[in-house]
């Protein structure tokens, strides 16, 4: 049985998606045609510790899927079936606004999607992803900030200060571009997965530090038990979300307030049990889908000139490890919602899941391009000229076209 | 499998690279031992006698000359700062706001009495006067104390001296000689005005040089005659004390052998701190009025003094005025058990928690021989194998710690207030011990407490989600911590999902938090 047997479409390399014949047409960016009425809405959110593309949104369709992602596999059926993004393609089930919005045509998916970096090194993957630098290590700005400065001036949206939320700015908008930060409190607190990784080192090699941190964590979680029965275990993870979402919302909503903004959510690297339709994964995506629905009812009105974009460093194996969780990989997932988009579709060129089509033979292969879609979404939506995104904003990306029909004429 | 994927297996699966490692290790036994023992060396140097490796630390060469070298420059503990105003001349201002807060608060007292006894103008007269009537005015209120801007400047000078060391052994004695002969802020506004001063004119100038200067310093500093309650220490057979129900306070006298010289249990009586309390008497700050001298200097008041002759230790004193307390003071810093309770507190600091009693009695030799050359203690310490041969065990207490984060990522604070937060918060505020015992040196059991550690987590991530523009986590692991440092930890940075978990991790590592 091969896999061209189930394959549902002729050709493999394929859009994935119908809307492939209109993206010529929306060449006219609608800030040009209606200058002066547009005031759109930018919000990056950068997911760090790199995202399971593959169990954020499932390729079910692919026959490869089910086994190579073992016990955290989505399907369509049982007790947690993933929702229908299209045939071949389900959503997480921990995502329900996103599949809303997805329906009303309010948001999409690009698949098999990662800059150009190859390596897997966090720190450098995210330096990539958020400078838009060739390379790691270059660190002084990011790309969203340029794309504020590169902007004409007396626009709106370089006239207002970009907002950047959490106790540190995200590199994605530090730069020259003046800033305005905003934090919600207990934000910087240590997460969960700081005091997981900490306790294993100490368990390794300091057994009086970690019997002493232990104690002290215990006191804590009985104290906070009984203090507020609210929140549950991890709960409190999707809550903070929530809460940054809803305060850069508001301050994003109101007329003199930042056109641009962006946040950064840690705890993605799911190296052990990861979850699948259930689970430590799906917790976050709840919480990043809570984010969502925080920014479409708090920026009200504005929502539908808004575009939130979610990405993140790079994508994890495709094949599942010895625990339940899954390694540094390459292509992965970008999520956009917002009413601004032509959304109600996944846009991927899908590489497939034999071992052959595999990215070093472990990880989903990338076909396109991530920076063409943030590209994209600068040109139509900010109004950024390809030139200006090619010079300061991704320099040395002349090669890679900005996606053309994400933003709704 | 290509070589990168290899590598990456490697790392990903921790069991087997384990394995791997070790195998690796054993083969290069012999060549590799001695390199790292050297390294090792260096690190130790930056962490049990310094206060932390800045990034670009040079790391070559003897780290013990270079240590020798931070003692050789005998007026390094100074600071000498335009901004920072002598004992009388910080205390002056104290008087002063003071006084003008008093005279404020009569004023408004007797305004009030005025009205309140005329015939009640309206229903409002009738009212009790609001909590802002009672108050100086709004813009006396605003006003800072200058004891609490003093303070700030203190502080900020003391963090940017350490911060700025190149390795932080003057500095770390600087700090062990102040916790010993400790203040305390809470105290009083004078305290609170005079701690920093107190260190830098009682302890930096002789923290490199006798500690029998050191003590006499000590003892006549107005921030400690303040603080041990010896400015209102009165003979009973003085003038004063015969024209005043006031007496003799013991308090100075006791710690002085208590804690300062002779330690606890070390032979002296009762009879002694009693004795010496009426030889110290009239050691005494210079108030507002100027009588005995400049305000808010040190004073000898011979109308509170106590005239007779005293007998400490079985030593007759005789003289007249303060040389009777300064020849006092000059035999207890040559007293034997002074030489045993300064080595054993100093080998515990620096060493081990429990610190190897040959290493306490070569110490204590050198202090006695060297009658109590605080540069030879310190270089003593340096030389001896013992105290580099010893694990490093002992938990860095929580100024180490926030000095040592400021070092390993660079910075000087701008502004002292995170730094005095975190102090606070992590049970060392600064020149606010609990009593004039000082922190532990005790560092296990004081600082790696349930609470303890969980602030700590809690400021690390704080203080690594503020750093912006540092370097590589990894590359700054090996720069601030050696080559030593345990596979562990390296694969915990290195594999960390941000970079500020990465520096949180790095901050919280074995290797960072002991010393």
């Amino acid at each position: 049985m091969t896999a061209a047997d189930f394959w549902p479409h002729p050709s493999r390399r394929q859009i994935l998606t119908a809307a492939g014949a209109t993206f010529a047409a929306a060449t006219i960016p609608r800030w040009a045609s209606a200058a002066g009425a547009r005031d759109p809405r930018l919000v990056v959110v950068v997911l760090r510790g790199a995202l399971d593309g593959l169990s954020a949104v499932a390729p079910i369709g692919d026959p490869g899927y089910a086994d190579l992602h073992g016990a955290l596999a989505l399907r369509w059926d049982g007790p947690h079936p993933a929702l229908r993004l299209g045939d071949f393609f389900g959503l997480n089930p921990a995502m329900v606004n996103f599949a809303r919005l997805y329906d009303a045509k309010q948001a999409l998916v690009v698949h098999a999607t990662a800059t150009d970096y190859r390596e897997r090194s966090h720190f450098d993957g995210q330096d990539v992803l958020e400078s838009g630098m060739p390379g790691p290590g270059r660190v002084d700005s990011g790309w969203l900030n340029r794309a504020v400065t590169a902007l004409p001036a007396g626009e709106r949206v370089g006239g207002a200060r970009a907002l950047a939320v959490g106790a540190t700015a995200p590199l994605v908008i530090r730069g020259p571009a003046p800033i305005l930060g905003w934090a919600p409190s207990g934000l910087a607190a240590p997460t969960d997965d700081l005091l997981a990784r900490l306790m294993d080192l100490y368990d390794h090699s300091d057994p009086v530090l970690a019997k002493a941190l232990q104690a002290g964590l215990d006191t804590d979680r009985l104290a906070n038990r009984q203090g507020m029965d609210a929140l549950k275990p991890g709960g409190d993870v999707a809550l903070l979300m929530r809460k940054a979402a809803e305060g850069a919302a508001r301050l994003m909503a109101v007329d003199d307030g930042p056109r641009v903004g962006a946040l950064a959510f840690d705890g993605w690297d799911t190296h052990a049990n990861e979850g699948g339709a259930t689970g430590r994964l799906a917790q976050l995506l709840g919480g990043l889908d809570g984010a969502f629905a925080a920014f479409e009812s708090e920026l009200g009105p504005r929502w539908n000139d808004t575009v939130v974009v979610a990405i993140t460093e790079f994508g994890r194996t495709a094949r599942i490890n010895g625990t339940v969780g899954t390694d540094h990989g390459t292509a992965t997932v970008a999520f956009l919602a917002g009413g601004a988009l032509v959304g109600g579709r996944v846009v991927a060129d899908w590489p497939g899941l034999e071992v052959a089509d595999l990215y070093e033979s472990r990880d989903l292969r990338p076909t396109t391009d991530l920076r063409a879609m943030l590209k994209g979404v600068l040109a139509e939506h900010l109004g950024l000229s390809a030139e200006t995104l090619a010079r300061s904003v991704f320099p040395d990306t002349l090669g890679v076209a900005p996606m053309k029909g994400l933003i709704a004429v | 499998m290509s070589a990168a994927l290899a590598n990456l297996c490697v790392r990903v699966h921790l069991p087997v690279n384990l394995v791997g490692v070790n195998y690796v290790r054993r083969g290069a036994l012999t060549t590799e031992r001695t390199m790292v023992a050297a390294e090792g060396a260096w690190t130790l140097a930056f962490n049990r006698f310094g206060l932390g490796a800045r990034p670009g630390a040079v790391r070559s060469g003897d780290p013990r000359q270079a240590l020798f070298a931070e003692l050789a420059a005998k007026e390094g503990a100074r600071i000498d700062r335009s901004d920072l105003s002598s004992t009388p001349k910080i205390l002056q201002a104290v008087y002063d706001d003071d006084w003008r807060r008093k005279q404020e608060r009569d004023r408004q007292d007797a305004a009030r009495l005025a009205t309140l006894a005329m015939p009640a103008p309206s229903v409002a007269a009738l009212l009790p006067p609001s909590p802002l009537d009672a108050a100086p005015p709004p813009s006396m209120m605003s006003e800072p104390r200058p004891e609490q801007q003093v303070f700030r400047a203190e502080a900020q000078a003391r963090l940017g001296q350490a911060c700025s060391a190149p390795i932080g052994l003057v500095e770390r004695l600087t700090a062990f000689w102040s916790n010993h002969f400790c203040v305390s802020v809470a105290k009083s506004g004078i305290c609170r005005a005079a701690a920093g001063a107190f260190e830098r004119e009682a302890i930096r100038p002789h923290a490199l040089g006798r500690f029998a200067d050191m003590l006499r310093a000590v003892e006549q500093h107005p921030a400690m005659l303040n603080f041990l309650d010896n400015a209102q220490s009165i003979g009973p057979n003085s003038i004063a004390g015969h024209n005043n129900h006031a007496g003799l306070n013991e308090n100075l006298a006791r710690e002085i052998l208590e804690l300062h010289t002779m330690g606890v249990g070390s032979g002296y009586s009762q009879a002694d701190v009693t004795q010496l309390a009426t030889i110290l008497t009239g050691w005494t700050i210079v108030g507002r009025d100027g009588k005995l001298g400049e305000p808010g200097a040190f004073a000898f008041n011979p109308n509170a003094h106590e005239p007779l002759a005293a007998t400490v230790r079985g030593r007759l004193y005789v003289e007249d005025g303060v040389a009777q307390g300064e020849s006092a003071l000059a035999d207890l810093a040559r007293e034997p058990a002074t030489a045993e309770h300064i080595a054993t507190k100093f080998a515990r600091h620096f060493v081990a928690d429990a610190p190897d009693p040959a290493l306490v009695a070569r110490l204590a030799k050198t202090f006695r021989d060297s009658d109590g050359d605080l540069a030879a203690l310190a270089r003593a310490l340096v030389a001896d194998d013992a105290a580099w041969r010893t694990p490093a065990a002992k938990v860095r207490n929580p100024w180490e710690l926030t000095v040592a984060a400021y070092r390993a990522f660079g910075r000087s604070p701008s502004d002292p207030g995170p730094a005095l937060a975190s102090l606070d918060l992590l049970g060392m505020p600064l020149w606010r011990p609990g009593g004039p015992n000082g922190f532990s040196d005790d560092s296990v059991a004081v600082w790696a407490s349930p609470e303890g550690m969980k602030t700590r987590v809690e400021l690390a991530a704080r203080f690594a989600g503020q750093i912006k523009d540092a370097p590589r986590p990894t590359a700054l692991l090996e720069d601030v911590l050696g080559p030593t440092v345990s596979s562990a930890t390296r694969e915990a940075v290195a594999r960390a999902e941000t970079r500020e978990q990465a520096y949180a991790l790095l901050i919280l590592s074995p290797e960072f938090q002991r010393r």
